[in-house]
C-alpha cells in the first residue's frame, strides 16, 4: 500500500510533447501508470505516445473529458507556475512540479494562491513521486525500488536513487517514496509527509533524507518527537560542505544560526531518528 | 547575483531612499576628483563582492583630498579574500546618533517575504540576532498586497524610532519592498540605516541579491553583471550550466545532482581524503558538458585524481562515459580516474570504459576509498 499515489491515480501531464515530457511519460506508462491526457497549449486534438494519449490546450478541457485526479508538470520554469494554478483551478488533487529553476517570487504567489485551493502540491524541482507496483508520477527510475513498508521523503534526487537502489539491492521494499524537491518555497515539507505515512497503515517505517539548508529537517524533528509513532531512519547530506557563500544577513537572521547539517543531525538523534554516516549506511541501520 | 554596494544603492535611490552623496571610481585620481567635489571629508569603501570589507581594511575615512588620494592607491591594490579590488565608492561622511538595520528576505518555513528591523544596527547585527532576539522586529508580508502603513508603523514602534521619523521611515521600508519586489531580490538590505546628526535617515550601506532563477526576465541585471568580481572558474562553469565551487583538497568529484554531490564530498572526508570542489553536472548532461566540467576539475593544478559518481535517472549513463572519453583525449595532463556509474544505461557506460586504464568502482564507499587511496599515493 502507499499513499498520494496508487492504482487509482490518474494523470494529466503537462508538456507532454516536449522533449522531457515525452519520454518520461513513456516511462510512467511503461511503469503501471494510468496516464491519461496531455495539455500542450496549441496542439489540443493530437494524440502522442503510440497515438494512446490524446493532448488538449488547457486542464481544464482534459478534467471535462477524462477522469483525471493528478498532475504531473515538465514545462519551462519561466511558465511553471502558471501551470501549478491552472491545474490547482482545474480541482486536481494531486499536482507534481517536476521543473527547476523557478523564481522564488513566482513560488510564493503560487503558494499563497494555493491556500485557496483543495490541492497538494509535491516539488517543484522534485523527482515525484513512487508507489513500487502501482504508480509512478515523476522521474524517478522505476526498475531501482521494489514494493515493500519503507516509506521515503527526500530533499534529493540522485541521492534517494541512491538509497533506493540500496533497499532493493539488499531485498527492502518502499511503500511510496516522496521526493519533495531541493527549493527554498515548496509545495509539501517533511512534516506534511510524515503525516501521511503516519496514518497509512502499511508504512512500518520512515527514511527521511535532508540536506543542509533551510529548517525542514528541524519542524520534522520536532513532530517526530512530538507525535510520530513509526521508527524513522535518517540522513543528511552536506556534513563536509564549508561555510560557503554567505547571503547577506537576513537570511542568518531569520534562521537563527541554524540550518547546518550538525544541527539537523543533532535534533533528528534528539527525536529518536537513527542517522546514517552514509547513504549506504541507512540499509545497515534498517536491517539491524 | 550580487549585486555592488553602488550598484545597490543606486537602485534603492531610484525608489527614493535617501543616499549620502557619492560616485564610484576605478583611480586613485578619479577619486581625488569626487573627494574634491565632496569637500575633502570622505569615506573610501573597496567595491568587492566579500562580506566584512569593514573589518579587512577595505573601508576608510579621509579627513582630507591628499588623505583621499592615498587611500584610495592602497585600496585599490589590495586583495580582498583573494578578490582584486578594482573599484572604490567615495561617499561624503555622514555623522550619525543610531544606526538601524532593515532588511527583507524571503522566509522558507513561512512562505513569505518578511521584512525585518532593529534598532541595534551595524556591522555585529547577526549577533544581536543571536543574543537578543527581541531586539529583531519581523513583520510577514503577504505577496499580492505587499507592506502597508500599519506594518512600517509597527517596525518603527518596535525600534524605538522617534514618531518625526515615521513618515520618512514609512517611506523608505516602502522603497526597499518595491525594489525587493521589482527585482526578484533574495535580499534587499540596509545596514546601517542611520539617524543623522540633523535629524534624518539615510541608507549608508546597501545590498541587493537577485534570485538567480528570475535573471531570464532581468536583462539589464545580467548586464550590470561583475564577472571580473567573481571566481573566472565559477563563471566558466555557470556558462556551461554547471554548479562549480572549489575547495581545498586534491580529489576531483563529478557528480549529478547537488545532493548526492554533497553526499560524495561527505564520504571523500569520511575516507580521509580531501575533495577539491563541488561539482554538479545536473540532471541530463550530455557528452559535451560532462567533457566541459572535467576540463574544468583538471585546471586545478591541486587535482590528484578525479572521482566520478553518476546515478543516471534522466542522465544516461553512456553519454557521461562519452563525455569522460572525449575529456580524456583533450587533457594531456594524465589524472587517474575513479568511476562509478549506476543507474540508466550504467551497462553500457561501463563497457565504453572497459579497454581504457580508469578504475571503476561498485558503490559510492567503494569509489571514495579508491579515490583516496590513489590520492595518497600520488602525494608521495
Amino acid at each position: 500500500m502507499s499513499i498520494l499515489v496508487n492504482k487509482q491515480t490518474r494523470v494529466l501531464v503537462q508538456g507532454i510533447t516536449g522533449h522531457e515530457g515525452s519520454f518520461h511519460t513513456a516511462q510512467m506508462i511503461a511503469a503501471g501508470t494510468e496516464v491519461v491526457a496531455g495539455v500542450t497549449p496549441g496542439r489540443g486534438g493530437e494524440w502522442v505516445l503510440d497515438g494512446k494519449v490524446p493532448v488538449f490546450d488547457t486542464v481544464k478541457q482534459a478534467v471535462g473529458v477524462t477522469e483525471v485526479n493528478a498532475g504531473v508538470i515538465f514545462v519551462p520554469a519561466s511558465a511553471a507556475a502558471d501551470a501549478i494554478l491552472e491545474e490547482a483551478d482545474a480541482g486536481l488533487e494531486l499536482i507534481v512540479c517536476i521543473t527547476e529553476g523557478i523564481p522564488v517570487k513566482d513560488m510564493i504567489q503560487t503558494c499563497a494562491g494555493l491556500k485557496k485551493t483543495q490541492s497538494r502540491l509535491i516539488g517543484p524541482n522534485c523527482p515525484g513521486i513512487i508507489s513500487p507496483g502501482e504508480s509512478l508520477v515523476g522521474i524517478i527510475p522505476a526498475s531501482i525500488a521494489i514494493p515493500g513498508d519503507i516509506g521515503i521523503i527526500s530533499r534529493s534526487g540522485t541521492l534517494t536513487y541512491e538509497v533506493l537502489h540500496g533497499l532493493k539491492q539488499a531485498g527492502l521494499g518502499v511503500s511510496t517514496c516522496v521526493g519533495i524537491g531541493g527549493d527554498a518555497i515548496k509545495g509539501c515539507d517533511f512534516v506534511d509527509l510524515l503525516e501521511f505515512f503516519e496514518d497509512d497503515p502499511h508504512t512500518k517505517s520512515v527514511v527521511l533524507i535532508g540536506e543542509i539548508g533551510g529548517m525542514d529537517e528541524e519542524r520534522a524533528a520536532e513532530m517526530i518527537a512530538a507525535k510520530f509513532s513509526k521508527p524513522v531512519y535518517g540522513f543528511i547530506a552536506g556534513l563536509s560542505a564549508p561555510a560557503g557563500k554567505r547571503m547577506g544577513h537576513a537570511g542568518a537572521i531569520v534562521e537563527g544560526g541554524s540550518g547546518g547539517a550538525e544541527e539537523k543531525v543533532e535534533a533528528l538523534q534528539q527525536a529518536g531518528v537513527k542517522v546514517a554516516a552514509s547513504p549506504g549506511e541507512v540499509i545497515s541501520l534498517i536491517q539491524k | 547575483m550580487r549585486l555592488h554596494e553602488y550598484q545597490s544603492k543606486s537602485i534603492f535611490a531610484q525608489h527614493g531612499i535617501p543616499i549620502p552623496k557619492g560616485r564610484v571610481a576605478n583611480t586613485a585620481g578619479e577619486v581625488k576628483q569626487i573627494a574634491e567635489e565632496l569637500g575633502g571629508r570622505v569615506v573610501i569603501k573597496a567595491q568587492v563582492l566579500v562580506g566584512s570589507r569593514g573589518k579587512a581594511g577595505g573601508i576608510r575615512l579621509a579627513k582630507s583630498v591628499q588623505e583621499a588620494e592615498e587611500i584610495a592607491t592602497q585600496i585599490l591594490s589590495m586583495d580582498l579574500r583573494g578578490l582584486a579590488v578594482r573599484r572604490v565608492l567615495v561617499d561624503e561622511i555622514v555623522s550619525f546618533s543610531k544606526e538601524i538595520y532593515l532588511g527583507i528576505t524571503n522566509d522558507r518555513t513561512e512562505r513569505k517575504p518578511v521584512i525585518i528591523a532593529s534598532g541595534a544596527g551595524g556591522i555585529d547585527i547577526e549577533q544581536v540576532a543571536r543574543e537578543t532576539p527581541q531586539r529583531i522586529i519581523k513583520v510577514y508580508l503577504d505577496a499580492p498586497f505587499g507592506l502597508h502603513d500599519f506594518q512600517t508603523r509597527e517596525l518603527a514602534i518596535g525600534i524605538d524610532l522617534p514618531r518625526e521619523l515615521w513618515k520618512s521611515f514609512n517611506g523608505i521600508a516602502k522603497g526597499l519592498w518595491k525594489a525587493f519586489k521589482e527585482n526578484d531580490a533574495a535580499i534587499a538590505e540596509i545596514n546601517p540605516l542611520v539617524v543623522t546628526q540633523s535629524g534624518s535617515l539615510i541608507a549608508l550601506d546597501g545590498k541587493l541579491i537577485v534570485d538567480d532563477n528570475s535573471l531570464f526576465r532581468h536583462p539589464e541585471l545580467v548586464e550590470i553583471r561583475d564577472l571580473d568580481a567573481e571566481e573566472p572558474v565559477e563563471v566558466e562553469a555557470r556558462k556551461y550550466g554547471l554548479s562549480y565551487i572549489r575547495l581545498d583538497g586534491n580529489i576531483g568529484c563529478m557528480v549529478n545532482g547537488a545532493g548526492l554531490a554533497m553526499a560524495t564530498l561527505d564520504i571523500i572526508k569520511q575516507s580521509g581524503g580531501n575533495p577539491s570542489n563541488f561539482l554538479d553536472i545536473g540532471g541530463g548532461a550530455s557528452a559535451d558538458k560532462v567533457s566541459t566540467a572535467l576540463r574544468i576539475i583538471c585546471a586545478d593544478p591541486a587535482v590528484k585524481v578525479i572521482l566520478v559518481n553518476i546515478f543516471g535517472g534522466i542522465t544516461r549513463c553512456d553519454e557521461v562515459a562519452r563525455g569522460i572519453l572525449a575529456a580524456r583525449n583533450e587533457v594531456n595532463r594524465p589524472i587517474p580516474l575513479v568511476v562509478r556509474l549506476a543507474g540508466t544505461n550504467a551497462e553500457k557506460g561501463l563497457k565504453l570504459l572497459a579497454d581504457t586504464d580508469m578504475k571503476t568502482a561498485s558503490s559510492l564507499e567503494d569509489a571514495a576509498r579508491k579515490a583516496v587511496e590513489i590520492a595518497a599515493r600520488e602525494m608521495k
